[in-house]
């Protein structure tokens, strides 16, 4: 559909196999959508004047929650818009997307109001912000947090960037936690890393690529895991990539640390054997690391240390791409595809279907605090119906303006039928 | 149909006596293209009352077909142990079919100097050729049909005998 | 279904298994760089003629795109092409357009209308000639000249030529490159050849500091210590230190690397009466390398650079070789799909 539906929803699903993670549901079941809210989940539900959608043979899902991706604004250097991108979210059954804040930065009420506004336009997904942790993200000096947050961000962050020194950072938590805002780590000591693009291992050794050592994260996460307790932030770490990290994180939480943790849906599925043959598609930051530390993923994942999977898309054009390895700019798009790949992981039996959902609905949710990634009546519904075993075929129906991924010409299991985001639909396939 | 030891030495002969009774007031230099015609060369010089000063030629790298049939690692590279400016060359090959090897022997001979004089000494000349190349003393003339060649295979046992060829396009396989 | 991905060997050879890009020496057939080795010994004696030129590529033209800047290399490589009577062009793009933010691509398409048979080409960026071969310039043969910390893989073979003419072969070789291997594309070159060709054992000596994570995934063993990685060794491969690395927490000074790892004298007792010492220049006397050695009877580094042209000849010709045999190939598969019968026409 070329643009989302500009009135409520009055829809009847029909005998979908409802799974909600956050409920422990799994049943077959009828859906009512009356005037944008889900009013009931029942079996038989009759419902005069609403749309019928027939759902034998598919799912219904709460509407995916994606804790990081990285937005198109103008001067971000990635390619598309928030219309482009947010389409292809809807057309992956995403409904609510956590924005980093390293699109402008976000470190101004004026940019959160375009980031909203240009969202709601499109009307294909919610875009909740996060706000830089620092003025410009340099990781010197505060940023407005309690007025951004007020302008509507979720959370705060420094994208991944240096922040000056432990003094700095600890009081970015410190005035973080006075106003109970979550912070979002990507744990990566700029050092250890300068000039890095691949995972120091064998393979960037064979390739002379210039390696970022497994240790640049963890030693990074571990000075956040000790700043953390000590300022009583809730924290979420984004985007682990080794197993040493995870060894902290299950200590942190065996603590009882206020501590969740993602990782990317190409960590769980790609190692550094990916970037044979220069494949600047597999350029990303944190790096592909060895396939131990990919195995160690998904355990973590699958026992819960890691809480979330998400996309961090990053569409870029290709001429940033068309380029030799270390000179193209890291980011892989992932919107399209991962609903798909995550139920991939699922059909390899490398994840249990419960948890897989759980890791992209409910769990993202919790770690960003907001409500959704639920099945929860009363509210403006978000959900959407998927043919767990229709073809997927990105060869046709790729739509964020980034091609930038190895998964673009592939042709996937699980198609998206119907996507309502709060209350409107945002994808109908025809 | 073939020519045995016998026949082939008794060609031997003839051609040096030729090269004897034509050459021998110009102190000429032997030259032989790799590797049949060295093999000749070789062998002439044995039978001649006085040696020659002996060389080899291989013209690899001045064929005319280097863009279909490419570049093969030559395992004897060309031996000219002599000055050629102002010199008479003999230069010997086993058998001579298109002309197009002697063209490029030629031309490495004048990559190296200015030669006083090329003679051609042949084996067999098989009557196929297609460049203004003749053979000057040739052992035996023939005029075979163009799906036949003459291969010399020795020293011993020293023979040689028409063999039919499968052509294909430009390139030529052996049957 | 994982993305499929393709092996260097793919890129560089033609489907007959001919060479069509030289790119880098690993994962190539052991037969393929004999035949460089061999074909680079018939070229040895052209330097000595009359006329310095075989007219294998008459007609060609060779552009020298070096990225990064380098006299040495890129005369060698001119001279080669000369010596093959291609003609030669040469770009210092170090000093020109990209300096103003052009892209690499960019680059090409403008070079586009020159119509060129064959690029040399030595960039900053590891894969930047993988980048031009595969996605840009496919049927443009493409020699890699040195791609940061990757591969410099003329540089490999002309050092194996070299090991081959002293040693006669590589079997029960064992051969020991020192110094910055972290930072060296030849080291990573050297280690795949001498694997591929047979060598005994491969030995890369150096402090950890210079030694890549997981160096023995190439292919060698791992020494720190010179008495132990030198012993009985047949080579002796020196490698450049740059002076960039005392100023990267790398090392502490020339001195104590000059103690603990510079060849001299009393550090080559430890390998064999006969070993030979190589380097692929330019030397730093007194810091990897003393004179006594240098300038010693067990020095062949002069000779590298003389073997140098021969095997550039040799890597040129056979990948224009094949890529006229590709275009054949594909004209002739061309012709037959369109239903042009009969033979084709006499030469």
């Amino acid at each position: 559909m070329a643009s989302a539906n500009r009135n409520r929803a009055h829809i009847l699903i029909r005998k979908g196999r409802v799974i909600d993670p956050a409920s422990g549901r799994d049943d077959v079941a009828d859906l009512l959508i009356e005037n944008g809210r889900l009013t009931r989940i029942g079996a038989s539900l009759d419902a005069p004047g609403a749309d019928i959608v027939e759902a034998d043979g598919h799912w219904v899902l709460p509407g995916l929650v994606d804790a990081c991706v990285h937005l198109s604004l103008p001067g971000s250097g990635r390619t598309g818009d928030i219309a482009s991108e947010t389409r292809a979210a809807a057309a992956g059954g995403i409904t609510h997307l956590a924005a980093q804040p390293d699109c402008g930065p976000v470190d101004s009420t004026a940019v959160v109001r375009l980031i909203r506004e240009q969202a709601g336009q499109a009307g294909f997904a919610r875009i909740m912000p996060i706000a830089a942790m620092t003025q410009g993200l340099l990781g010197e000096q505060l940023a407005e947090m309690s007025t951004l947050a007020r302008a509507g961000c979720i959370a705060v962050g420094n994208a991944g960037g240096k922040v000056a020194n432990a003094l700095v950072l600890k009081r970015s938590l410190e005035y973080a936690a006075t106003f109970d805002l979550p912070v979002m780590f990507r744990p990566q000591d700029s050092a250890l890393s300068a000039g890095g693009c691949a995972h120091e291992g064998p393979v960037a050794t064979r390739l002379g690529l210039p390696g970022i050592p497994a240790v640049a994260e963890s030693v990074d996460l571990s000075r956040d895991l000790l700043l953390v307790e000590a300022t009583g932030v809730r924290a979420h770490f984004q985007q682990i990539s080794s197993r040493d990290s995870l060894r902290l994180l299950r200590a942190a939480k065996r603590r009882g640390l206020p501590v969740t943790a993602d990782v990317s849906i190409q960590h769980l599925l790609l190692d550094e054997s990916a970037l044979e043959g220069f494949n600047s598609h597999c350029h990303v930051i944190p790096p592909l690391r060895s396939a131990a530390d990919r195995e160690a993923l998904l355990e973590a994942v699958a026992d819960g240390t890691i809480d979330a999977i998400c996309s961090q898309h990053t569409p870029i054009g290709s001429s940033s791409k068309a380029a030799p390895f270390p000179a193209t700019k890291p980011g892989m798009a992932g919107l399209d595809v991962l609903l798909s790949l995550v139920l991939q992981l699922v059909s390899e039996g490398k994840l249990e279907l419960s948890r897989a959902l759980d890791a992209v609905t409910a769990a993202p949710a919790r770690c960003l605090g907001i409500q959704a990634g639920q099945l929860e009546t009363g509210r403006p519904a978000s959900l959407c119906v998927l043919d767990p075993a229709g073809v997927k075929d990105l060869r046709e129906d790729w739509l964020s303006a980034g091609n930038n991924s190895p998964w673009r010409h592939a042709q996937l299991k699980g198609s998206v039928k119907l996507t309502v985001c709060q209350g409107k639909v945002s994808w109908l396939s025809d | 149909m073939s020519w045995d030891e016998q026949q082939l030495q008794t060609h031997l002969d003839a051609m040096a006596a030729a090269i004897n009774e034509r050459f021998a007031d110009k102190s000429p230099l032997l030259v032989g293209i790799e590797s049949g015609g060295a093999w000749v060369a070789q062998v002439l010089n044995d039978r001649l009352p006085t040696a020659l000063p002996l060389g080899s030629l291989n013209p690899a790298f001045y064929r005319d077909d280097f863009d279909t049939r490419g570049l093969k690692p030559t395992v004897t590279p060309s031996k000219l142990p002599f000055d050629v400016d102002g010199q008479h060359i003999l230069l010997v090959d086993d058998v001579l079919m298109t002309g197009r090897t002697i063209r490029a022997a030629m031309n490495e001979l004048f990559d190296f100097g200015r030669p006083a004089s090329i003679s051609l000494v042949v084996l067999f000349d098989i009557g196929h050729r297609q460049l203004p190349i003749r053979a000057d003393i040739c052992g035996e003339t023939l005029a075979l049909p163009p799906h036949q060649r003459v291969e010399l295979r020795g020293p011993s046992p020293l023979i040689a005998e028409i063999r039919n060829l499968v052509v294909e396009d430009d390139t030529e396989t052996r049957s | 279904m994982t993305p499929t991905l393709a092996p260097s060997s793919r890129v560089q050879l033609t489907d007959d298994g001919k060479l069509r890009h030289f790119l880098t020496t690993e994962h190539l057939p052991r037969s393929l760089l004999e035949d460089i080795l061999d074909t680079a010994a018939s070229f040895v004696d052209v330097g000595g003629r009359a006329i310095k030129k075989v007219p294998l590529l008459r007609g060609k033209t060779v552009v020298n795109l070096f990225f990064e800047s380098s006299t040495r290399t890129r005369s060698t490589f001119e001279l080669a092409a000369q010596r093959l009577s291609a003609d030669v062009l040469n770009l210092d793009i170090a000093k020109s357009a990209t300096s103003k933010g052009e892209t690499l691509l960019d680059t090409l398409r403008n070079l586009e209308a020159m119509a060129a048979d064959m690029f040399v080409v030595r960039h900053q960026d590891s894969g930047a000639p993988f980048f031009i071969a595969n996605e840009v310039t496919p049927n443009v043969a493409v020699i890699n000249a040195g791609d940061g910390r990757h591969a410099h893989p003329t540089q490999a073979m002309l050092d194996m030529y070299t090991i081959r003419h002293y040693k006669g072969g590589f079997a029960g070789l064992k051969v020991a490159i020192v110094g910055d291997i972290l930072h060296s594309r030849v080291a990573r070159s050297q280690v795949h050849a001498l694997n591929i060709l047979g060598a005994e054992e491969v030995r890369l000596i150096g402090p950890k500091t210079l030694l890549p994570v997981d160096a023995e995934a190439l292919g060698a063993t791992v020494f720190t210590d010179m008495a132990q990685g030198l012993k009985d060794v047949d080579v002796v491969i020196m490698l450049r230190l740059q002076k960039e690395r005392m100023d990267s927490a790398l090392l502490p000074s020339e001195g104590e690397f000059f103690r603990l790892y510079g060849l001299n004298n009393d550090k080559l007792h430890f390998a064999k009466d006969d070993a030979i010492v190589m380097h692929p220049g330019p030397i730093n006397r007194g810091v990897e390398i003393a004179s006594e050695v240098a300038d010693g009877p067990r020095s062949v580094i002069l000779n590298q650079v003389t073997f140098g042209i021969a095997v550039r000849m040799a890597v040129m010709s056979m990948a224009i070789s094949g890529q006229d045999s590709d275009s054949n190939a594909l004209a002739a598969s061309t012709e037959s799909m369109e239903g042009a019968g009969g033979a084709r026409g006499q030469r």
